[in-house]
């Protein structure tokens, strides 16, 4: 067993898709949380293999895209000073703030460096004594707890030329966010599978009863996302609204104790904005007091930097299917792939960059449309 | 949001108080922390992301999933599934 | 929890960052052999230097000289480190000039050298580097024969970088070029591919990982000829080096207006390039190839030229990927393991690791 090959058979996924196919009797949205489900959904051409009534929508888990501009401007701002060393995941470098991006910076002679792991940067700040080593701090519960522990371990090690400039979100006050959107359609979830790895399930429960709609935590490769959707569309074809498991191999029902201890050391929960929603109550995480000395803001006095979210592109209407991406009046004139004005036309999963690409193709191998609300 | 892969254990040691893996990924070899599944063993399997083990993969589970997978069509089959049958049936009808 | 939350918020109003593509500067993409490349050839050098030949834009310019036809290509190498797990800058350097002439089918001769020096570089790593170089060369059969030296001050470059330019003779009867693919080809690829790509990474700092492969480098004048003695009506050849197999595919499919489908299942990738694909986040099909060629061939020649190329060392594991079609002009499409379809678009600029 690799836990990979055996997730992509052609041979189960056309079972799957069979039973799919003979469950579905109308149209349903479910919306896939997490931007690495989006990610392979694309890769493997899922979405055209589904029914038409099934309609995925592409949901808001991709923490590069939701870091708000306000951050990102401290980041630039950080970044820039001579006596610092930036690391940074690779993709959160194209993410533009005001006018530049971290690329720019390091085109200007900022030291900012791409590295895999938070470890990674806390070497980097070891071996370089003299310089102020910061580390960007982003992403969703799966992420959490390896930026909490690199912090724990500099301040174990009393490493102090380093820092977090943290920008951490949590899932389910974002669930909770878009069920209460006026013009929500989203009927079920797909649940992202290794934010459920650290946190468990017990926080959706409550979700799925109160807001009545099946939430199945799901995985990440082809059969688990299929697997996913199959468990969707059974409780939504039955009326059921539970919250399901189909990851059960890397979820258990109490998660990581370890990491979720950790992450109730180093941080506290905070009201946190998301790029282009708004502030969402309780959404994220800080440095708790007892780490507050090795947040990136206090440090280099970044605080007072607050940046307006300049209004832009219709891509929430289109994220959340609304509208097609071609209703837009930006869509394919001044928004393009080239020069994208929203996330959801910024990679190449996007709601707004897919139906670029598929329109070309046109034909039977067109990009599924989806219906808008009727 | 969580781009975490499986990998397996291949030794374990400490490192300035710190458990580390060696972990293989497909042939690749990277420095994997331990820290969140401190009895995790040489052998077993863990979705990793950004070089930290954050669960272990169950075998027994991923092998009753794989099961369940197969069985799909026997089902239906053997027995058929009245539920998916009637489902499907307005669907011939037109 | 639900009574703390006030106002709900409208998504209606959601936007996400569009990353800077209209840079006041240069940035790393505009090397990463993507869009980014081709626009600033497309809107800054070829409007600046004209030229009907420059204009095709291929990996190699084709000349007539007093009756000769002629192979001509510069290429400029800022690899780090200098040296990495199956080769160096130097091989780099000779092979990577070398392909880009052996590409339009020509035999390569002669190489010119330019060395950028760092003040303070060892000499004796300017002197590995030359003896890699020069090993490469006689490898490639090819011969240096002239070059230049400069220095720059410390922390005004990366060591050492390199600067090849080479010229080679193309024969009677053989014309390879990208405008030349049709539908009907059959696609080839010469064998594995981003083996480059992730060796390089292995080794990259902030990335390192254990991996037991190494770069491919190689010259490919040999392969080809063996191919030419199966054909001489090859129609396209490319190697597929910054960007991957998906740059190369998209440059020929957007320089000849037809449309390119691939099988992903029958591209050879290594399970180590898939495994450190999968732990950074990246597609293979757009990791870096330095020994590696893609062939559009009629489909009447194409069962003796995979026969040629699996007779060459080089081309062992040589296997049809996919063919050229008339539908989707200009683009790359696969056809995923699953059965559903993808668009392989041309790289922006770098593939990064990423994390979601």
């Amino acid at each position: 067993m690799k836990y990979i090959e055996e997730f992509q058979d052609p041979r189960l996924a056309q079972r799957l898709l069979d039973e799919i196919h003979a469950t579905v009797t109308r149209p349903w949205a479910m919306m896939e949380v997490c931007g690495g489900q989006t990610h392979s959904i694309i890769r493997h051409g899922i979405d055209q293999l589904l029914p038409d009534q099934v309609e995925l929508i592409h949901g808001p888990g991709c923490p590069v895209c939701v870091t708000p501009l306000e951050v990102i401007d401290k980041a630039l701002e950080i970044a820039s000073r001579p006596d610092v060393v930036f690391c940074s995941f690779g993709d959160m470098l194209r993410v533009p703030g005001t006018g530049r991006d971290l690329f720019q910076v390091k085109g200007e002679g900022g030291d900012v460096r791409v590295v895999y792991s938070p470890l990674d940067a806390l070497r980097i700040a070891q071996q370089n004594p003299d310089k102020q080593v910061v580390f960007f701090g982003i992403g969703f519960e799966t992420t959490a707890p390896p930026n909490a522990m690199t912090v724990y371990q500099a301040r174990k090690l009393g490493i102090r030329n380093f820092s977090l400039l943290v920008s951490h979100v949590r899932v389910p006050p974002a669930i909770e966010a878009i069920m209460r959107s006026p013009s929500c359609r989203v009927q079920a979830f797909l649940a992202a599978g290794h934010v459920c790895s650290v946190m468990g399930t017990a926080e959706y429960p409550e979700l799925a009863e109160r807001f009545k709609v099946p939430i199945v935590v799901t995985g990440f490769e082809p059969l688990d996302i299929l697997e996913g959707v199959r468990r969707t569309v059974g409780q939504l074809e039955r009326g059921e609204h539970t919250v399901d498991n189909a990851y059960p191999r890397a979820v258990r029902p109490e998660g990581n104790p370890a990491a979720k201890a950790m992450l109730q050391d180093v941080f506290e929960v905070t009201d946190r904005a998301w790029r282009g929603i708004g502030t969402i109550p309780d959404s994220g995480w800080r440095l708790s007091e007892r780490y507050r000395e090795y947040d990136a803001e206090h440090r280099f006095a970044v605080g007072s930097i607050t940046t307006e979210e300049p209004a832009a592109c219709r891509s929430g209407e289109v994220l959340q299917g609304l509208i097609k991406p071609h209703e837009c009046e930006a869509f394919g004139t001044v928004c393009t792939p080239r020069n994208p004005l929203g996330a959801t036309m910024v990679s190449n999963e996007g709601a707004c960059a897919a139906y670029y690409l598929y329109r070309r193709l046109g034909g039977p191998t067109a990009h599924k449309e989806t219906s808008p609300v009727g | 949001m969580c781009l975490a892969v499986p990998g397996k254990v291949l030794d374990i040691e400490d490192r300035d108080g710190t458990r580390m893996a060696t972990v293989d990924f497909g042939g690749v070899l990277k420095e994997v922390c331990l820290e969140y599944l401190p009895d995790l063993r040489v052998g077993e399997y863990a979705i990793v992301h950004v070089g930290f083990a954050l669960q272990r993969l169950d075998e027994e589970s991923a092998q009753r999933t794989l099961r369940l997978f197969e069985n799909l069509g026997m089902l239906e089959e053997e027995f058929g599934d009245p539920w998916a049958a009637a489902a499907a049936t307005p669907e011939v009808g037109r | 929890m639900a009574e703390t939350i006030q106002a709900a918020p409208d998504l209606t109003a959601w936007t996400c960052p569009a990353p800077l593509r209209d840079q006041p500067k240069v940035v790393m993409g505009h090397g990463g052999g993507g869009v980014m490349s081709a626009e600033l050839v497309r809107e800054v050098f070829a409007p600046a230097f004209g030229g009907r030949i420059l204009s095709q834009l291929g990996d190699s310019a084709a000349l007539t000289l007093g009756g000769v036809r002629l192979a001509f290509s510069t290429d400029s190498f800022v690899v780090r480190p200098l040296f990495f797990p199956g080769g160096s800058i130097g091989d780099l350097a000779v092979n990577g000039t070398v392909n880009d002439l052996v590409m339009s089918g020509a035999k390569a001769a002669y190489l010119s050298c330019g060395f950028i020096l760092e003040e303070g570089v060892e000499t004796r790593v300017v002197a590995k580097v030359a003896d890699a170089l020069g090993a490469a060369a006689r490898a490639a059969d090819v011969e240096v024969v002239t070059g230049d030296t400069k220095v720059v001050e410390a922390g005004h470059g990366d060591g050492v970088y390199l600067n090849t330019a080479g010229i080679g003779l193309i024969p009677e009867g053989v014309d390879i070029a990208p405008q030349r693919a049709v539908p009907g080809d059959v696609v080839i690829v010469s064998g594995a591919i981003g083996v480059h790509g992730v060796a390089i990474m292995s080794v990259r700092e902030g990335l390192e990982f254990g991996v037991e492969i190494v770069s491919d480098c190689a010259p490919l004048g040999g392969l080809v000829a063996t191919m030419l003695e199966a054909t001489s009506d090859l129609h396209v050849l490319r190697d597929p080096t910054r960007g991957g197999l998906a740059a190369a595919l998209n440059e020929i499919a957007a320089a000849a207006g037809v449309g390119v489908e691939i099988q992903e299942s029958a591209v050879p990738v290594p399970p180590e390039v898939d495994g450190a694909c999968a732990m950074l986040g990246l597609d293979p099909l757009y990791v870096a190839n330095e020994g590696k060629l893609v062939a559009f061939v009629p489909r009447q020649h194409a069962d003796a030229v995979l026969a040629a190329m699996r007779s060459h060392p080089l081309g062992a594991g040589a296997a049809v990927i996919g063919e050229c079609v008339e539908a989707h002009p200009a683009m790359v499409v696969a056809r995923t393991g699953l059965g559903g379809t993808r668009v392989v678009d041309l790289p922006i600029g770098e593939q990064l690791p990423r994390i979601c």
